[in-house]
């Protein structure tokens, strides 16, 4: 069932497996690149320097900077549309960055085929979250500055995806980091947000070591940082720093895209205002992790040993999300498991090689319509039941939120994979090209996709369906139109997102950058592969059917329940294991240093001078005051100075 | 003439002023042994510079006597002043500055 997607290091098979990046100099509309970043972080300069002059129309600025910018990216996407495939690399250079000696970094941009379809995604479905957010944020005092926020987290993260070098990818990379902790701890006053921004960021700098780490190797090795040039050299590195520099490259991908095992800060996560989890989630960091790898598939190609570890994260994290998914009641981290698994498959695809680029970058925007879509409409949801997020407390809403139900619905289907729908094309896929790989992944990837939609009905099922178990004074009403109209245009993205691979579009788009992959023969054809997924799927939604959906849903989860059960409420004991691992040691360690400053290091400095102190204690006391007895000291001084000369005088 | 008895002389008045220093309280009489003890040793220079001849110890004990004078000026004005806040010429009630 082996194919040879991993091929071994030669150079035919590199030139067909990671081509080079040649960029052509920016003309025309895409002399404007510079502006698709510039907006929103002018929006961001202006919102947040403002002040609460901007209070007014703040809001207003901030959706109008990410529509301009999507404006623009659609204009380039249509000139990138109309030139020949080899001519689809365009690279804009700003101004010198960092200039030292041999050491030079361009503050450049790079738009191909890959940029294209995450500006689209990024300022698209980023967008539509603004809009929501206007209705979303309605009541909060400190509206413009989430709209200030935002616009950041838009502004770094396109930074990240147009760089042409790793550097400036690396300061997008710092961007969105930064940009995530404010916004999930954006209610800062619940010191839930506030340990979860922080959780979210300590966790993230993990990842950028590996990050810093590799931008650092990269430049030893190659002497530039810049994707055209290392792309071109990649070959020439030696097996072991192409394999560290991918294993680098993997721990920053999994701490930005919260892979096993720096995945622990995603749940977390969700203490930030909604459309900021929908905004993470869909369209940009967790993306940011699969967009390092795939960009980096020239490295990647050329270190196998690197490429099955990306898959090995990609299977071990998507089961781990799907399970941690099924036993959640918080309707907002069971959403957050699901991404975590479905960045799973996008990790798994993305290693799998030129086999997997193209269907990990089309899962990835399938999702980031679906994602947006359900995050949006859990939050639509959470408005009407007065910012409740226990499904146990739902119960049949879908006649209370007619919009927000049928609109969730479609995300719902298009995630577990209804055929038709957006991510049955995008997730088949993955699972075929998953047991082209290898059986073990493949099966993985296959339970994944029942587990998926066993944990996705019981939410829909706990969510829209059964009885009523709302409290008395809870009074669910559907959200305005700000925020309803995003959620439609979100579920028709949800619906026909799998359009992009009609005559095999998105793959063919995306081959001037991954590269051209051979077609491979499963031991199935792709109809009956399709088919045992879709078996899969349906077990999954009968399961949840007759678990959850016949039986009664108490209004407190239960606790007597099984070990399983328990271990995927307590996230797969996760955060016990970071405790246990490293917390706990750490804390000890710090605290032992601190013992040893304290009374070591300050002991010997206090002790001395304790000592000098009670020295002078004790010799002021001659000090008495007494004339006769300072005399007589001076005699006996005299005295003794007398039998000394005459001691020396006589020997 | 041998110049031992002046010597001895010499010793048994500096012994005798030390020990008014050490055991007597009153300031004046302290004073007086203080003088007694510079005499004692002016006494001791004469002799030595009759010994050996020269002008020196002669000259050196001129310049006790002066500095002798002036200690007294200031040191019998200095307890005239304590007698006169504190009632009292005993040099060891006038302990106030110490530890």
């Amino acid at each position: 069932m082996t194919t040879t997607v991993v091929t071994p290091l030669s150079a035919i098979s590199l030139a067909e497996g990671a081509p080079v990046i040649e960029a052509a100099s920016a003309d025309g509309v895409f002399s404007l690149l510079w502006l698709i970043i510039a907006l929103p972080a002018l929006g961001a300069a202006i919102l947040l320097l403002g002040g609460r002059r901007t209070d007014a129309w703040g809001h207003l600025l901030g959706v109008a900077t990410v529509a301009g910018s999507f404006a623009l990216s659609l204009l380039a996407f249509l000139a990138l549309l109309g030139r020949d495939a080899e001519d689809r690399s365009v690279g804009q250079t700003l101004y010198s960055w960092i200039e030292a000696g041999p050491f030079t970094v361009d503050l450049a941009l790079l738009y191909d085929p890959l940029s294209a379809l995450f500006l689209l995604l990024i300022t698209g479905v980023g967008g539509i979250i603004h809009v929501y957010s206007i209705g979303y944020m309605e009541h909060d005092a400190r509206r413009r500055r989430f709209f200030g926020y935002l616009n950041l987290f838009v502004a770094a993260m396109l930074v990240l995806v147009l760089a042409d070098n790793y550097l400036v990818l690396f300061l997008g990379w710092e961007g969105v980091g930064l940009a995530s902790y404010l916004l999930i701890g954006f209610w800062q006053h619940k010191p839930s947000a506030a340990a979860a921004a922080k959780k979210a960021f300590v966790v993230n700098r993990v990842g950028d070591i590996g990050m810093a780490l590799g931008v650092m190797l990269a430049f030893a090795t190659f002497g530039t940082v810049g994707f055209a040039e290392i792309s071109a050299v990649a070959g020439e590195a030696s097996d072991g720093v192409l394999t560290a520099l991918g294993l680098l490259f993997l721990l920053a991908a999994a701490g930005k895209s919260a892979q096993v095992p720096l995945q622990s800060w995603l749940l977390d996560a969700m203490e930030g205002p909604t459309p900021v989890s929908a905004l993470i989630h869909a369209a940009t960091m967790v993306t940011a992790g699969v967009y390092l790898v795939v960009r980096s598939n020239f490295i990647y190609e050329a270190a196998p040993v690197a490429q099955t570890a990306v898959v090995i994260v990609g299977a071990v994290t998507l089961l781990w999300g799907a399970i941690i998914g099924t036993a959640k009641d918080d309707i907002k981290k069971a959403l957050a498991g699901s991404t975590m698994s479905q960045i799973g498959y996008m990790m798994l695809a993305a290693g799998l090689g030129v086999a997997g680029y193209a269907f990990a970058i089309f899962h990835l925007l399938t999702h980031g319509f679906f994602k947006a879509n359900m995050f949006l409409g859990a939050g639509s949801v959470m408005h009407a039941m007065d910012d409740d997020v226990d499904m146990r407390h739902y119960g049949a809403l879908q006649k209370m939120l007619p919009v927000t139900f049928l609109t969730f619905a479609m995300g719902y289907l298009a995630i577990i994979g209804f055929p038709g729908f957006s991510g049955f094309w995008s997730k088949d896929k993955i699972i075929e090209a998953a047991f082209g790989e290898n059986l073990v992944v493949g099966l993985a990837a296959l339970l994944g996709a029942g587990i998926t939609a066993f944990y996705m009905t019981r939410l829909m099922l706990m969510t829209f369906f059964g009885e009523k178990r709302w409290s008395e004074d809870v009074h669910p009403h559907e959200s305005p139109k700000v925020m309803t109209v995003p959620l439609i245009v979100l579920a028709a993205l949800s619906v026909l997102g799998g359009a992009m691979l009609l005559g095999n579009w998105v793959v063919e788009w995306l081959e001037p950058t991954v590269g051209h992959a051979e077609h491979h023969e499963l031991a199935v054809s792709p109809l009956v592969m399709t088919l045992i997924v879709t078996v899969v799927v349906a077990v999954g939604v009968a399961l949840a059917w007759v678990l959850v959906g016949k039986r009664e849903v108490p209004r407190v989860a239960p606790a007597n329940v099984s070990v399983f059960t328990r271990a995927a409420r307590a996230d797969l004991y996760g955060d016990a294991l970071n405790e246990g691992l490293f917390m706990r040691p750490g804390d000890r360690f710090v605290g032992d240093l601190t013992r040893f400053d304290d009374h070591g290091v300050d002991g010997a400095v206090n002790g001395t001078a304790a000592a000098f102190g009670g020295m002078s204690g004790v010799f002021r006391r001659w000090q008495n005051g007494f004339v006769r007895s300072y005399a007589l000291s001076l005699l006996a001084g005299a005295v003794l100075l007398l039998a000394v000369l005459l001691a020396v005088n006589l020997a | 003439m041998s110049e031992t008895p002046f010597l001895v002389l010499s010793a048994i008045l500096f012994t005798i002023g030390a020990v008014g220093v050490l055991t007597r309280r009153n300031a004046l009489v302290l004073f007086m042994c203080v003088e007694m003890m510079l005499n004692a040793t002016n006494l001791a220079l004469v002799t030595f510079s009759r010994v050996h001849g020269n002008l020196d110890g002669q000259v050196t004990a001129f310049f006790v006597m002066v500095v002798a004078a002036a200690e007294v000026v200031v040191g019998l004005a200095i307890i005239v002043t304590i007698f006169r806040t504190r009632r009292s010429a005993s040099v060891d009630d006038a302990s106030l500055l110490k530890y």
